[in-house]
């Protein structure tokens, strides 16, 4: 598509941008899979229409403020460019997109603060964890508090699981297959404490050896996908300073995290950090795709026959392109009966930060995937993202069928005895 | 200028928020899958139920301003193209299934519906909706109906028109009729027929009845990898003499192998100056029998590689690579020209090696890739809008390919419609008297020009891909190409 977007006055990122714009032929075949699209059925909020808002709010054709409410209800799904024949790579346009508008826009100042409450909690596993605690007596005076606040606190979990320190060096059972360094994660660490176990123990049952090297902390991810990119770059000269290269790979069980990892490189375009940025991000495996690359051990088998619906991350299947990996390993388990999800390509609405920032459309989302997964039948459903796995939990208890859901990487865990 | 009053009256029933008006809202319905053409309406209407659009069309009427119905922008001539200042009915939402009934195999669907939608809902059935169009993941059976849509299987099965029995619509002056019925033997002459193809010139489609076949039991895929585009064309050629009719019979060329393969890994020999996809489907017993002839025919016609689909997930890759590979060939150029001309059978190598010898002589690349079967071409023509008077060289190139297929006794379109892209070219294809007929017919159903007025008939200020310089409709702001 023909654009006139001034690349040159927005350095690195503009051209990433207006490349973009230029393989987009306008076709079509992005909406069938967009989840806003398919909930709200209107070209603004469809990936080729996001297209054209942010092209003209580039050129200056059309105000930012009149593009940006449709902008911000953008998944960063990343759906569209599994769907995408001409390939253009979205999250090239909409990642510094919003780190821009970022810089311009103004927020009412109620949304101001949830946004810094988000942004300088959820990265930091113990300001989360002492935010979870403190907000529990939040819930007694929820009522006085403004809408946003208040919806951040519901979706606070009730209880926190504890959390036994993770050690330097997991050790590697038997003859040593590789040797790997693990993610230990943010909001996961402190929500589910126990996929990085299972982690371990997996990975170690098939000859790995894993090192969490100290002073690492949150992927960078969440900010990246906000459009803070200044502290997602902060956070990530931190992890490429404290994780080694001489490894195998650098191993995630978070999708999202998966993917900001990978977009490194973006991150840093035009930067003194890219080389070290690039070497990282070459080195960074989902656990399931480490797992299967490797050659996984033949698990046991679970004690009783179950059946288990996949659901696909976005950031695994979309914007990693890892669909048949989780599959492959599931499949292998003795027990287990893998099934399909309907309109599978669809996200399930938790997308990072967005069932805080446009609650009322995740929950919607969140629904349709909660009666999509009801109707495999299915007795469980495994996943590879902890926003995937609270989300679908909160919805499928709202349909009064509160079914288990777990990482992918916990079946293989209770696979092995 | 919108008109105020007309927007007052869609206002007294339309919430704020399916009536568009602000320029972030009307930028993304600009345009549809051809971009070459941009036009801003005044206002884009979503409705969501059938009275709301018969409204919508009574209050344009009353108020004489035109009106364009769209479903998911898929059109590859323009033909959702937004009249400057008129009012856009988006029909997308108006997606019920009205009714399906399995043991008559027909469905009645409202215009949202997005094709392969039809076949989800009947294939537990074990029946499906024939007309596959590339874009059938998302395109609409109203979009399908104004433009008589094809795909890949018409080769067998023929156009949206012959899989349309009855239609409720609204004319262009608000008034409501049924055309035909529910079954193929109506009363009096086809109007359902008559509606099919009109390209929304005689108003909106409301409610469709389309005919489902039984799923086909059996399919066997075949591809043949050729050194030379001719070949491919003489294979198809005799193909068709032997006597066998395949469900699908299509022809992609290097540019277009390499872009499909780009897009979605089909598994296509990457190297085969052309490559031809056979489809034979039906009853087992006949596609085994007939799967040993055509192997035979194919082999005798020179490919270098034959290969057969393995399995369904084998096939599934195949047809995907194929029907991607519009959208795939922007990973080899920035802007393309898509054309649709048609030339008869026996042709097929003639004019392609044409093409190619134009492609060469005006120095733009040329892809290939199309229905064979039916003598269906769609050249796309690549080129850069940036660099200055390659448009415009762009444009004299398809308009020479569209000379190049009505000299050889066939036509401007197959099946993406004249829209606002191929009207210039009207004149060449029929007769004064065949375009005052049509004209006719036009002012007899709508005499205010307003239902997707610009589109289909050319008059005095048609668009023209071959006009040199600015158009006179650019020149008036009514239409831009960015």
């Amino acid at each position: 598509m023909q654009h006139a977007i001034p690349v040159d006055e927005l350095g690195v990122q503009g051209r990433f941008m207006a490349e973009a714009v230029d393989a987009c032929v306008h076709c079509g075949f992005c909406l069938a899979t967009c989840p806003t699209y398919k909930v709200l059925g209107e070209e603004m909020d469809s990936p080729r229409g996001r297209i054209i808002l942010m092209k003209e709010a580039l050129e200056g054709s059309i105000d930012l403020a009149g593009a940006l409410p449709y902008v911000d209800r953008c998944l960063g799904c990343m759906a569209c460019v599994t769907a995408c024949p001409s390939g253009v790579a979205y999250s090239h346009l909409l990642t510094p997109f919003r780190t821009l508008a970022e810089l311009q826009r103004r927020r009412a100042p109620m949304n101001q603060v949830a946004r810094t409450l988000v942004k300088e909690t959820l990265p930091y596993p113990e300001r989360f964890r002492a935010a979870v605690q403190a907000g529990r007596l939040g819930q007694l005076t929820r009522r006085l508090l403004p809408a946003e606040l208040q919806g951040m606190l519901r979706m606070l979990p009730a209880t926190l699981p504890p959390a036994a320190p993770l050690p330097e060096v997991y050790p590697a059972q038997g003859p040593q297959r590789a040797r790997v360094a693990l993610l230990a994660g943010c909001v996961q660490q402190v929500l589910a404490p126990e996929i990085n176990w299972a982690t371990l123990r997996v990975l170690a049952r098939n000859g790995v050896e894993t090192v969490i090297p100290r002073g690492q902390g949150c992927c960078g991810s969440l900010s990246l996908h906000i459009g803070e990119a200044e502290q997602a770059q902060m956070l990530a000269r931190r992890n490429l300073a404290a994780f080694p290269t001489d490894v195998d790979a650098i191993v995630t069980n978070a999708a999202g995290c998966g993917s900001g990892m990978h977009e490194y490189p973006l991150l840093f375009a035009g930067e003194a950090d890219l080389p070290q940025a690039q070497a990282f991000s070459h080195l960074v495996r989902d656990i399931t795709v480490f797992l299967a690359e490797l050659g996984l051990a033949p698990p046991d088998g679970l004690p009783e026959p179950i059946t288990v619906a996949y659901h696909d991350a976005c950031h695994l299947a979309h914007a990693q392109g890892v669909t048949a990996p989780p599959r492959q390993l599931l499949s292998a388990i003795p027990n287990l009966r893998l099934v399909e999800i309907p309109e599978g390509e669809l996200c399930c609405g938790s997308a990072g930060t967005y069932n805080l920032e446009q609650p009322e459309l995740a929950a919607q989302i969140g629904e349709r995937k909660a009666r999509n997964i009801l109707s495999t039948g299915a007795q469980a459903i495994a996943t590879g993202n902890i926003g995937c796995m609270t989300q679908i939990r909160t919805h499928l208890a709202a349909l009064g069928r509160p079914l288990p859901v777990w990482h992918t990487i916990e079946l293989l865990d209770a696979a092995y005895n | 200028m919108p008109n105020s009053a007309l927007i007052d009256a869609l206002a007294t029933f339309l919430p704020v928020h399916r009536l568009l008006r602000q320029a972030a809202e009307l930028a993304p319905y600009e345009s549809d899958a051809l971009t070459a053409f941009r036009s801003r309406p005044g206002a884009v209407v979503l409705a969501e139920t059938q009275e709301e659009v018969v409204r919508v069309v009574e209050l344009c009427h009353r108020h004489s301003v035109p009106f364009v119905a769209r479903g998911s922008g898929t059109s590859l001539s323009g033909g959702s193209l937004p009249v400057a200042g008129g009012v856009v009915i988006a029909l997308n939402r108006l997606n019920r299934i009205v009714h399906l009934d399995p043991q008559r195999r027909i469905a009645v669907v409202e215009p949202g519906v997005i094709n392969l939608d039809v076949t989800k809902a009947a294939a537990p059935h074990g029946l499906y909706y024939a007309p596959d169009p590339s874009s059938q993941l998302i395109c609409t059976i109203g979009g399908n109906v104004a433009f008589n849509s094809g795909g890949a299987h018409c080769l067998k099965y023929g156009m949206t028109a012959n899989h349309v029995l009855g239609i409720k619509a609204v004319l262009p002056d608000g008034a409501v009729v049924q055309l035909g019925g529910d079954s193929l033997e109506s009363v009096g002459p086809d109007l359902a027929g008559f509606f099919v193809g009109s390209e929304g010139l005689f108003g909106i489609a409301l409610e469709i009845t389309v005919r489902l076949l039984p799923r086909p039991e059996l399919y066997r895929t075949v591809l043949a990898a050729y050194h030379s585009l001719a070949a491919a064309g003489d294979a198809v050629a005799q193909v068709v003499a032997s006597g066998l009719l395949p469900g699908a019979m299509e022809i992609m060329d290097n540019l277009a192998i390499q872009a499909a393969e780009a897009a979605v890994h089909a598994g296509y020999p990457r190297d085969a100056a052309a490559l031809l996809i056979v489809e034979l489907e039906g009853e087992r017993v006949q596609v085994e029998a007939e799967f040993a002839h055509l192997l035979q025919v194919v082999e005798a016609s020179g490919p270098y590689e034959v290969r057969v689909a393995k399995d369904d997930a084998d096939r599934a890759r195949i047809w995907k690579g194929r029907k991607s590979a519009f959208s795939a060939v922007g990973r080899l150029s920035p802007d393309y020209i898509v054309q649709d001309g048609v030339v008869p059978r026996s042709r097929l190598g003639e004019a392609l090696a044409a093409i190619q010898r134009l492609s060469a002589q005006h120095g733009l690349r040329v892809a290939n890739v199309f229905h064979a079967g039916d003598g269906n071409l769609h050249p796309l023509i690549l080129y850069s809008g940036r660099t200055p008077g390659e448009l415009e060289r762009a444009e004299t190139l398809a308009g020479e390919i569209l000379n190049l297929c009505i000299e050889l006794g066939g036509s401007i379109t197959g099946e993406h419609g004249v829209g606002v892209e191929k009207r210039a070219y009207m004149p060449a294809m029929f007769n004064p008297v065949d375009l005052a007929v049509m004209n006719e017919l036009r002012l007899a159903i709508d005499p205010k020009e307003l239902a997707n007025r610009g589109k289909m008939l050319p008059d005095g200020d048609a668009p023209s891909l071959t006009h040199p310089g600015i158009h006179p409709l650019e020149q008036q702001g009514v239409i831009s190409r960015a």
